[in-house]
């Protein structure tokens, strides 16, 4: 320590060093994914991404359903027809085999999403972290959004709402659809669904490498839905 | 609007007057923001400017998920929205009881920010 040098700016340092601590040879120590601080805007440093494996999907189980259902307050006194689908389980039969498969079906936030292509007030929008969102102060409720969607990821509220949940305002007239639980991934946390789920679902970032989900996706082979349609979508599905 | 005994004395006139623009009397928040200042700007600043801060902070948290709570509406809702004895919250459609409401109705000004978020804290 130089004798100009304060306590204070030796340990700044130390500390900027140690981050960087080489683990093995050769290999640099990643940042350690954790929250980002509150007052930060979010960078494209960071794709957020979900991998869900369909082997593990129950057929019947509906606990990423209805973990959504509960952290975004749908379907609070809503009738059927015009209850919101933020995440759906699917059912899927090859004709020639007769294998069944079930899945949750959820918004993509896609690289190229083409809700963003044909909003017209800008409301349907892409964040930086590629996570694709509504936002309900420019959305005019035309739903053009809900047309060009090829995987129907996207809902309408139709009636007055009451007891909206903080994190999640709703309101009539306005599109919809999955957040990734925007408001958690936010603070650090992971989607309510992949939560609740447990077991087939992993959520992280896709565009670090040391990332749960990317080595994952590294091992195995998954598949991109409608993927002819170049959307490079976040969400990715295993064993269908 | 509460006609005291001793205003009654003052003639119909008076009160009619009285009933047409009822003061905003909004109730008193949870919490002071710090030990120098009650709220989160200066009172005079956050009479004039609040809709400003909000509509600023709403932007920056949607489109680039900044989570200050300074300005955000939900710590608004959470310090200013408070429970009369029987643990109820006033309604924010009817009414001058709401925070937002005692002075918007007086203002004749709409807010249209609770037909999408929540008017009220959430219960834990």
């Amino acid at each position: 320590m130089s004798p100009t040098q304060n306590r204070r700016d030796f340990l700044k340092k130390t500390a900027t060093v140690a981050g960087l601590t080489t683990v093995a040879p050769g290999m640099l120590f990643y940042s350690v994914s954790q929250a980002k601080p509150d007052g930060e805007a979010v960078t494209s440093k960071v794709r957020w991404g979900m991998l869900i494996d369909t082997t593990k999907c129950a057929d019947g189980c509906n606990d990423c359903v209805n973990a959504c259902t509960k952290e975004h307050g749908l379907n609070d006194n809503v009738r059927a027809e015009i209850a919101p689908q933020w995440i759906r389980k699917v059912g899927l039969r090859d004709k020639q085999t007769g294998k069944e498969t079930t899945l949750p079906m959820l918004c993509q936030h896609c690289e190229h999403p083409p809700c963003v292509d044909v909003c017209p007030t800008g409301a349907s929008f892409k964040r930086a972290d590629g996570i694709v969102l509504v936002d309900k102060h420019t959305c005019i409720g035309c739903r053009y959004c809900m047309m060009a969607c090829p995987y129907k990821a996207r809902s309408f509220v139709h009636e007055n709402l009451e007891n909206q949940k903080p994190h999640s305002p709703r309101g009539k007239g306005t599109v919809e659809s999955c957040t990734f639980c925007v408001h958690k991934v936010d603070k650090g946390e992971k989607p309510a669904c992949v939560e609740a789920c447990g077991k087939a679902m992993i959520f992280g970032d896709i565009k670090d490498p040391e990332s749960e989900i990317s080595k994952k996706l590294a091992e195995v082979s998954s598949t991109a839905l409608r993927a002819d349609m170049k959307l490079n979508p976040g969400v990715r599905y295993q064993g269908i | 609007m509460n006609l005291r005994i001793s205003q009654i004395g003052f003639g119909l006139l008076l009160s009619v007057a009285v009933n047409a623009v009822e003061t905003p009397n909004p109730p008193k928040a949870n919490k002071q923001f710090s030990t120098e200042q009650s709220c989160v700007e200066p009172i005079e600043i956050m009479r004039r400017y609040h809709g400003h801060f909000l509509k600023h902070h709403r932007n920056d948290t949607m489109h680039s998920g900044v989570r200050t709570t300074q300005h955000s509406l939900i710590e608004c809702i959470n310090c200013h929205v408070t429970a009369d004895d029987d643990g109820n919250y006033p309604n924010v459609n009817e009414g001058s009881e709401h925070f937002c409401r005692s002075c918007h109705n007086y203002a004749a000004v709409t807010i249209d920010c609770f037909q999408c978020h929540a008017s009220k804290p959430e219960k834990k």
